[in-house]
């Protein structure tokens, strides 16, 4: 690593949040299913859920905070897939930096964008009368998990982005990840499912995310989930990291 | 003479294609070196190696007095490269892609750098604009532009005419014959012999994985036959009268 490490992420993360505040289509993208999920499931599907909160919408956020950053880091493998495709990642890599920087731009952007659209959501849910209890370190433990998650979804996006041959190959992987929180207790409890996909939905990792994050803004004792979460998130960070960095290294 | 690159004995393989079966040759500091061969000989895979952007499988290779294999970050450090597709960010402005290079050579004063080269390349007008907006020839001065931020000794310039309408192309020959008379070395590729002839001091043809002949265009020319004088009535090469009607003809390249 060298001196500059630092300095070169901030040119690089300089240069893609330009690409996204140039192309808002894609933040507008990014987060205008969620909320539209949102407002369905508030407004028309809400009212036959029993999720045994007060507000539906307070028992729906976490599930659609998940899905939004799923559909955020789709975008996070085109941008790798347009950089290899071009000729500047060659112009980069024959630069005395460091040969993962631009990489690491692209994720430092991934978590920046996210964060992004994670915030607008929060907003239309306030106004959607989302109303949390939760203090200041349980919002800061939110916002680390929401973290973790990203970063996790990022390096698989990556190794999606790095590995693709055509854009749209480049950008299929999300949806999967997208449909994930349907299969989990993001929208329903998961009492309610039939015992196959009960048994799926509870060992995912969506689950265990939401309900951790649905404790913490509800100010109820988060319990073991907690730890469930954050060793699904660091797992799939360290797998998905080694084979992205594998990939990386094969392409450049 | 300062030997800027020094090549000996390449070989690369991709797979079962045996690519450089041996490549030697030398390049003189200062001077404008064109590797001639025709699509897919191999001279891609020349300048990647020299660059660092791939490994060779034997043979060394040393450019400004460091081998690319152990020594890559000083290579890295000491030259540019000009890739065969123009390396820059189509969503950037002209002078946001300098910045950025400018940036991440760790130069000082970054947009005074991107202002000079702006002017240097006659793109101050089109400075603001997204490059996604820029003809294929601006596009070019622009990629070769970043190239000379922080001033390398040595550019690699790989089929900088690609692609390009006639224009474009005598846009480009003029920028790399600024830039050897100010002394920096040109190692570019082509497949256009017009273009080597036009250009290079020296040439080096590369032709089934091996340089089968190097030397000044005068030396090559002594290898054939002397010339036969014939008169022939010359005709305008459309090319001629292309230039001539969009009066751009003064600008050509001599």
């Amino acid at each position: 690593m060298n001196q500059h490490f630092f300095s070169d992420m901030g040119v690089m993360l300089g240069r893609s949040m330009r690409h996204i505040f140039r192309s808002l289509d894609t933040i507008i993208t990014v987060t205008i299913m969620p909320i539209a999920m949102m407002l369905l499931f508030v407004y028309v599907f809400g009212g036959a859920i029993r999720s045994g909160t007060d507000h539906y919408v307070n028992y729906l956020l976490p599930g659609i905070l998940l899905m939004a950053i799923a559909s955020g880091i789709a975008y996070t493998s085109y941008r790798l897939f347009m950089d290899m495709q071009r000729g500047i990642f060659e112009r980069f890599h024959s630069m005395p930096i460091a040969p993962s920087t631009p990489l690491w731009g692209h994720v430092l952007t991934s978590l920046v964008s996210n964060t992004i659209s994670v915030i607008v959501i929060i907003l239309v849910a306030l106004l959607m009368g989302f109303r949390s209890p939760a203090g200041v370190w349980s919002w800061l433990a939110v916002a680390g998990i929401l973290a973790l998650f990203t970063l996790a979804l990022t390096w698989i996006a990556a190794i999606a982005g790095l590995s693709a041959k055509t854009v749209d190959g480049a950008g299929a992987f999300a949806y999967p990840l997208i449909f994930l929180p349907f299969v989990s207790s993001a929208f329903v409890p998961t009492e309610s499912m039939p015992p196959v996909v009960r048994a799926f939905a509870e060992h995912q990792p969506v689950t265990s995310i939401v309900e951790t994050i649905r404790a913490l803004l509800s100010n109820r004792p988060v319990g073991s989930e907690i730890w469930v979460a954050l060793a699904w998130c660091v797992g799939v960070i360290l797998v998905a990291y080694f084979f992205a960095m594998k990939v990386y290294k094969n392409r450049v | 003479m300062e030997k800027v690159i020094e090549v000996k004995g390449l070989q690369k393989s991709y797979k079962n294609l045996h690519v450089l079966k041996g490549v030697d040759f030398e390049v003189e500091k200062g001077c404008i070196f064109a590797l001639l061969g025709s699509n897919g000989a191999g001279k891609t895979t020349i300048v990647k190696i020299l660059t660092t952007l791939l490994k060779q499988d034997s043979g060394t290779a040393r450019v400004n007095g460091f081998d690319v294999a152990a020594n890559p970050d000083a290579v890295r450090g000491s030259i540019s490269l000009t890739g065969q597709f123009a390396a820059v960010d189509e969503i950037l402005t002209g002078r946001e892609n300098l910045v950025m290079i400018a940036r991440l050579r760790h130069l000082e004063a970054p947009r005074r750098v991107a202002e000079d080269l702006l002017n240097r390349f006659g793109l101050a007008e089109a400075a603001d604009r997204r490059v996604s907006t820029y003809s294929g020839g601006m596009r070019r001065r622009l990629d070769i532009a970043m190239s000379l931020a922080g001033k390398p000794q040595l550019i690699f310039l790989d089929e900088p005419t690609a692609g390009l309408d006639p224009e474009g192309r005598l846009e480009v020959w003029k920028t790399v014959e600024e830039l050897a008379n100010q002394g920096t070395t040109v190692f570019l590729t082509t497949q256009y012999l017009e273009e080597a002839e036009q250009l290079a001091d020296r040439i080096a043809i590369l032709h089934e994985g091996r340089i089968i002949v190097s030397g000044t265009l005068a030396e090559l020319k002594k290898l054939f036959p002397p010339v036969k004088v014939e008169y022939v009535k010359k005709q305008p090469s459309l090319e001629e009268i292309f230039l001539a009607i969009i009066g751009k003809k003064e600008q050509k390249v001599l």
